[in-house]
C-alpha cells in the first residue's frame, strides 16, 4: 500500500467555501488563504475530461508555443494604401466589419448605419433609403474584417476606397489593417451617416491620408511596440485611453511631416485634427495587436484566445487551436458612463473588434495602467488593479513588452486562455466605448464589460473534439 | 420645469470623473436632467442639443465646468447643484484596502508561500472536483461537504494515496493536523497520541477528553463516515493508522469510527498486529475484537481518552481536569417518566443509544436507529424515550448544522419540556472552532424558562483553550439549573441516574 507523507512544521491552508473556517484559522496565526468560489460553469463533462486529460501536456506545450510567438511579435506602422489595393481579398462590393459575420438583417442599428455611411461615401448611393436597399440587396457582400486581416473600432465598417494603415510584424512578415481614425462625436463607427461625417471621410481621403501617407514613407516605419510600451507608463491602456500614445505619435511624425509639407494648410489641418482626436491612435494600437495574434494562429491543441470581436448583435471568439472557426454567444450591454441627456435603455451591446487590444494584453487589461479611466471600473486607482490582477487568472503568462509600473511593472496579463476562462469562471473584461442603439446617432457613453461566457464554452468544447 | 446652472471656476476633473457626477446628480429626487462638464466648444454643442445650454453658462470658459441642471422645482434644482457642490470637492476616497481576489484554488494556493491542505466545503455536488483539484496540485484534502457520490470518494482516495496524500471525507467535520484544528475541532495541545476517526463528534469528544486529562495529541486524522465501508475499503483509515505507527511524535494510538465491514476489520487487525504501540481502538458499539498484543478496546468516549492517556505510560497521573458544580436533587413531577436526547452532535447521540442499551436493555426511539424497529416514525414528534440527532439532514435542510445555529434546538427544548410526560432533557452542547460563539447565552433564557419539575442535563464539550471560554459556559449553564459534565459518558450516567431513581420512586 502506498503511505502517506506529512511534512512536519507549520501548515499552509487554501479554504474553499465557508468562510468561518478562514477567519478561525486566521485567529490562530495560520496561513491561510480564501478562494472566492463560484460554482463551475455548465460545460460538457466529456470535454471537461478530455482537456483535463491534455491539459498539462499538449494543451500546455502549444500555449507555450503560441504565447512564445505572441511575445516575439513586433509590429510596425510601414505605410498605407486604399483597402481595395491593400486588403487580401478586397473587391468593390465587399464591405468588411466588425466581430463575427453577420448578415444585414440581423445587423444593429449603429452598423446598419456605418455600412449606410459608406455606400454614400462609396457614391454607391446617394441616399440613406438608396443605401439601404442596396445594403440589404445580394450585390453588397459582407465579411469580418478578422478574416481578411483587418480590425475596426466600433461598427468597424471598411469600404474599398477608404485609406488604411498597413502594420507588419516584423518578427513573422504578416499584415494588418485598420482605416484611420475620425474622432469623437457624429462618427461613421458609430452609425453615424450625416453629411457631416461622410465630408470628414472625404477629407480624410484628401488631405489626412496623402499627409500620412508621405511622412510615414518618409520616415520608413514607426515601431507601434515602442509607443505602446511607452504609453502603458503615461497612463494609456491603448483602448478607451490613448491621449499619451496620440502625443508620442505626434511627436514622431511631426519633424517628418514638416519635412514631406506640400502646403502649410494642409498639414496644420492634419495636425490639428490629430491633436483633437485622443483615440487616433487606438487605430494603430489594433491593427499592432492584431498582427502579433495572427501570427500566433492554427497552432493545434492551443487553448489561447487569438480573437475577441463584436458586431453589436453577437460575440465572437476565435482559439489558436481551432483554426478559423467562430465562437459566438449574445453580445452583452455594457456597464457604462453615459453622456448627458442618454442612458443604459439607449445603448446598443456591445460592438467593434477593439476587443483584439484585451486579447493582446492591453485595453481592459492593462487598466491598472490607465488611472486617468478607473471611474469606469468603480472610481478608484485600487479598483483597476484589481481588474487587471483578476486577468492574470485567466491568462496563460504575462507580456514581456508591456508592464504596469503600479504592479512594479510586472508584465500585462497575455494570452487569454479559454481552459482557465471556463475553471475560474471568470470572463475577460474589456474596455469599450458605448453606441447608440439607433443608426445615426453616434456615441453615448464609456465603460467596461464582461464577454458573455457563452462563446469561451463554445470554444472550450470545440477544442475538446480536436483531440477525439 | 425648472433648469438651473453654475459654473465652477478654477477647478479641474477629468471628464471621466464628471460623467460619474452628472450621473449621481440624474439619481437625485426630482431632477430630471443634470450634467457636470466642461464648457468647451464640442460640448457646448452637445448641452445645445438638449436644451441644457441655459443663459446662466452662456459666458462659461472653455477651462471652467458648468453644472445644469433640470428638476422638476426650484427646490429640488437648488439641492442636486448643492450635492454637485459637494461631488465636485470631494476628496478622492483613500485606496480601498481590498486584498486582492482568489478565484481559484491553484491562485490561493499561488498567494501562499506554502500551501499543503485545502478544506473545502462547497456544494456536494460540485466538491469533488475541486478535491481533485487539489490533489492535482499536490495537496492534501480535508473535504467537509456530504453529499459525494461514493464513487468519486474512491476515486479520490485512490488518487490521493498513490501520491502520499491525506484526503479526509466526504462528511469530515474535525481534524487537528500539525497542530491546527480545522473546520468544527478544539484547541488540544500537542503531545503524544496520535488519532485516527471516522467520526467527526467521536474525535471532537475523545481529543477534548485528552485535553481535560492534561495531555495532548500528535495528529488528529478524520476518514469521513463511510471510509470503513466495503465500497471505499478502509483506505484512509489503513494509511492513518500506518502512518502513526510510523511517526516518531506519536506513541499511542487511538482508532475510532462505527464498526467497520468485516473486511476492513481484518486490515485494521492485522496492521494493529504488527504495531508497536498501544492502539486503542473504539468501535462505538459492545464486541468481540480478536486478542492483539497491543490493542485494548474502549467501552466509551471516555473510556477511549482514559485508556489512550494510561497508555502513554508517562508517570503523571492521569486525572480529570474537574469543574466543580454541586447540583441539587431535581425535582421531577410524577407523571413525567421519559428521557428525551436533543444532540447536536451524531456521534454522541449513537453512543447515547448504546450506552441507553447497556443500561436499559434495549434501544431507545431514535432517528438514528441501527434497525428500523427503533426508528421514530416521526422525526419531529418525539415518543417515549428517544434521542435524536438533530445534525441529520431532516433537520439541516436550508439552516445551518445545530453546532451553530440553535435556534431549532430552543425551539425543541421547550416542546419537550411543555409535554408533561418528559423528565429528564439530555444535551450536548459543542464548543470549539466552527461551532457557535456563545451557545450558553443561547441556551440561558429558554433554560431558565423552563418548569423546574424536569431535570435538563447538559454535556459541554470543549476545553479549556476553546474560543467560547468553557468555564463561563458551564457557569451560565448551571446558573439556570443544568447539569453540566465535560465528559458525555458522565453525562448521560447521571441522566440515566435520575431517570432510574424517578422511575423508582414513583413505581
Amino acid at each position: 500500500m502506498d503511505k502517506l507523507i506529512l511534512n512536519e512544521g507549520s501548515l499552509g491552508v487554501v479554504n474553499v467555501g465557508l468562510e468561518a473556517f478562514t477567519a478561525d484559522l486566521e485567529t490562530q496565526g495560520v496561513a491561510v488563504a480564501q478562494v472566492a468560489w463560484k460554482p463551475p460553469l455548465d460545460v460538457d463533462k466529456k470535454a471537461v475530461d478530455i482537456i483535463n486529460k491534455h491539459y498539462a501536456t499538449l494543451i500546455e506545450k502549444a500555449n507555450t508555443e503560441a504565447l512564445k510567438i505572441i511575445n516575439a511579435g513586433k509590429p510596425v506602422l510601414i505605410g498605407m494604401g486604399l483597402a481595395i489595393d491593400t486588403i487580401p481579398g478586397m473587391h468593390k462590393d465587399l464591405i468588411l466589419h466588425a466581430g463575427p459575420p453577420i448578415t444585414w438583417d440581423k445587423m444593429c442599428g449603429p452598423m446598419r448605419g456605418a455600412v449606410i455611411g459608406a455606400l454614400i461615401y462609396e457614391r454607391r448611393a446617394s441616399t440613406p433609403e438608396e443605401a439601404e436597399v442596396l445594403a440589404a440587396s445580394d450585390e453588397i457582400k459582407f465579411e469580418p474584417c478578422h478574416e481578411h486581416g483587418a480590425v475596426g473600432p466600433m461598427a468597424g465598417i471598411i469600404s474599398a476606397s477608404m485609406p488604411v494603415f498597413i502594420i507588419k510584424n516584423e518578427t513573422y512578415g504578416n499584415l494588418s489593417y485598420a482605416t484611420q481614425n475620425e474622432g469623437l462625436g457624429k462618427v461613421l463607427r458609430y452609425g453615424a451617416y450625416s453629411p457631416e461625417v461622410i465630408t470628414r471621410l472625404r477629407w480624410m481621403d484628401d488631405v489626412l491620408y496623402p499627409v500620412m501617407s508621405r511622412t510615414i514613407k518618409h520616415l520608413g516605419q514607426i515601431d507601434l511596440q515602442s509607443l505602446i510600451a511607452q504609453a502603458l507608463h503615461m497612463g494609456d491602456e491603448v483602448h478607451n485611453r490613448n491621449r499619451a500614445g496620440t502625443s508620442l505619435l505626434i511627436r514622431q511624425l511631426a519633424p517628418a511631416l514638416l519635412k514631406t509639407m506640400e502646403n502649410v494648410e494642409d498639414t496644420t489641418a492634419v495636425l490639428d485634427f490629430i491633436n483633437g482626436n485622443d483615440h487616433f491612435f487606438l487605430n494603430l494600437s489594433m491593427p499592432a495587436c492584431k498582427a502579433v495574434l495572427d501570427a500566433a494562429r492554427n497552432i493545434p491543441n492551443s487553448s489561447i484566445a487569438v480573437v475577441m470581436a463584436r458586431n453589436g448583435t453577437e460575440f465572437g471568439v476565435q482559439l489558436s487551436g481551432t483554426g478559423n472557426k467562430w465562437f459566438t454567444g449574445e453580445a452583452l450591454v455594457p456597464d457604462a458612463l453615459y453622456f448627458p441627456g442618454y442612458s443604459k435603455a439607449d445603448a446598443n451591446p456591445d460592438i467593434g473588434d477593439s476587443a483584439i487590444t484585451e486579447t493582446g494584453g492591453l485595453g481592459g487589461f492593462a487598466i491598472a495602467a490607465a488611472p486617468a479611466i478607473v471611474q469606469f471600473v468603480g472610481g478608484n486607482a485600487s479598483d483597476a488593479l484589481s481588474y487587471t490582477e483578476s486577468m492574470y487568472e485567466i491568462c496563460f503568462s504575462e507580456s514581456v513588452k508591456y508592464q504596469i509600473p503600479a504592479l512594479d511593472f510586472r508584465g500585462t496579463p497575455l494570452g487569454i486562455d479559454v481552459v482557465k476562462v471556463i475553471d475560474n469562471n471568470l470572463v475577460p473584461i474589456i474596455d469599450t466605448g458605448v453606441a447608440h442603439k439607433n443608426p445615426g446617432v453616434g456615441q453615448v457613453g464609456a465603460g467596461v464589460v464582461k464577454a458573455p461566457v457563452e462563446p469561451f464554452i463554445k470554444a472550450y468544447e470545440a477544442l475538446a473534439k480536436t483531440f477525439v | 420645469m425648472i433648469a438651473k446652472a453654475t459654473i465652477i471656476q478654477g477647478m479641474y476633473l477629468d471628464s471621466v470623473k464628471l460623467m460619474l457626477i452628472s450621473k449621481e446628480l440624474r439619481a437625485c429626487k426630482g431632477v430630471q436632467d443634470a450634467v457636470a462638464i466642461l464648457a468647451t466648444k464640442e460640448n457646448r454643442e452637445i448641452l445645445a442639443a438638449t436644451d441644457m445650454l441655459i443663459d446662466a453658462i452662456k459666458d462659461a470658459k472653455e477651462t471652467e465646468i458648468v453644472v445644469v441642471v433640470k428638476a422638476n422645482s426650484m427646490a429640488e434644482a437648488d439641492a442636486a447643484l448643492a450635492s454637485a457642490d459637494t461631488l465636485l470637492h470631494a476628496k478622492v476616497g483613500k485606496r480601498a484596502g481590498k486584498s486582492k481576489t482568489l478565484n481559484s484554488i491553484k491562485s490561493a494556493s499561488a498567494s501562499m508561500e506554502k500551501a499543503d491542505l485545502c478544506l473545502i466545503s462547497v456544494a456536494g455536488k460540485y466538491a469533488a472536483a475541486e478535491a481533485e483539484k487539489a490533489l492535482d496540485m499536490g495537496m492534501h484534502v480535508m473535504l467537509f461537504s456530504d453529499n459525494v457520490s461514493v464513487s468519486d470518494e474512491l476515486k479520490l482516495k485512490q488518487k490521493a494515496i498513490s501520491q502520499g496524500l491525506l484526503m479526509m471525507g466526504p462528511d469530515c467535520g474535525t481534524a487537528i493536523i500539525n497542530g491546527v484544528p480545522l473546520a468544527f475541532s478544539n484547541a488540544v495541545p500537542k503531545g503524544r497520541i496520535g488519532i485516527v476517526s471516522a467520526s467527526g463528534t467521536g474525535l471532537q469528544e475523545v481529543s477534548c477528553g485528552i485535553a481535560n486529562r492534561s495531555r495532548g495529541i500528535s495528529q488528529a486524522f478524520g476518514t469521513g463516515g463511510r471510509d470503513g465501508k466495503a465500497e471505499i475499503g478502509g483506505i484512509m483509515l489503513c494509511a492513518c493508522l500506518e502512518y502513526l505507527m510510523e511517526d516518531n511524535k506519536t506513541d499511542v494510538i487511538v482508532l475510532i469510527g462505527k464498526t467497520p465491514v468485516d473486511a476492513v476489520q481484518h486490515k485494521l487487525w492485522k496492521l494493529i498486529g504488527s504495531s508497536t504501540k498501544p492502539v486503542i481502538v473504539n468501535f462505538l458499539k459492545d464486541m468481540q475484537v480478536p486478542e492483539i498484543k497491543n490493542l485494548s478496546y474502549a467501552a466509551s468516549l471516555e473510556d477511549t481518552a482514559d485508556l489512550a492517556c494510561k497508555a502513554l505510560n508517562d508517570s503523571l497521573p492521569v486525572e480529570v481536569k474537574c469543574f466543580k458544580f454541586d447540583f441539587a436533587k431535581p425535582n421531577i413531577a410524577k407523571d413525567r417518566k421519559f428521557i428525551r436526547g436533543l444532540y447536536s452532535g451524531g456521534t454522541l447521540c449513537y453512543e447515547a443509544l448504546q450506552l441507553y442499551k447497556r443500561e436499559f436493555g434495549a434501544y431507545p426511539k431514535s432517528n438514528i436507529a441501527a434497525e428500523s424497529k427503533d426508528m421514530l416514525s416521526n422525526v419531529w414528534h418525539s415518543e417515549g424515550d428517544c434521542f435524536i440527532d438533530m445534525g441529520a439532514d431532516d433537520f439541516t435542510v436550508g439552516r445551518p448544522h445545530p453546532m451553530i445555529d440553535y435556534s431549532l434546538r430552543l425551539k425543541k427544548i421547550a416542546e419537550e419540556a411543555a409535554d408533561g410526560t418528559v423528565a429528564v432533557i439530555l444535551l450536548d452542547v459543542v464548543l470549539g472552532f466552527g461551532a457557535n460563539a456563545d451557545p450558553a447565552s443561547e441556551l440561558a433564557p429558554v433554560l431558565c424558562a423552563l418548569p423546574t419539575n424536569v431535570a435538563v442535563v447538559c454535556h459541554v464539550l470543549g476545553t479549556a483553550g476553546d474560543p467560547q471560554h468553557i468555564e463561563e459556559q458551564l457557569s451560565k449553564l448551571a446558573a439556570c439549573g443544568a447539569r453540566v459534565f465535560t465528559s458525555h459518558l458522565k453525562a448521560v450516567n447521571d441522566a440515566f441516574t435520575l431517570l432510574k431513581a424517578h422511575r423508582r420512586e414513583n413505581g
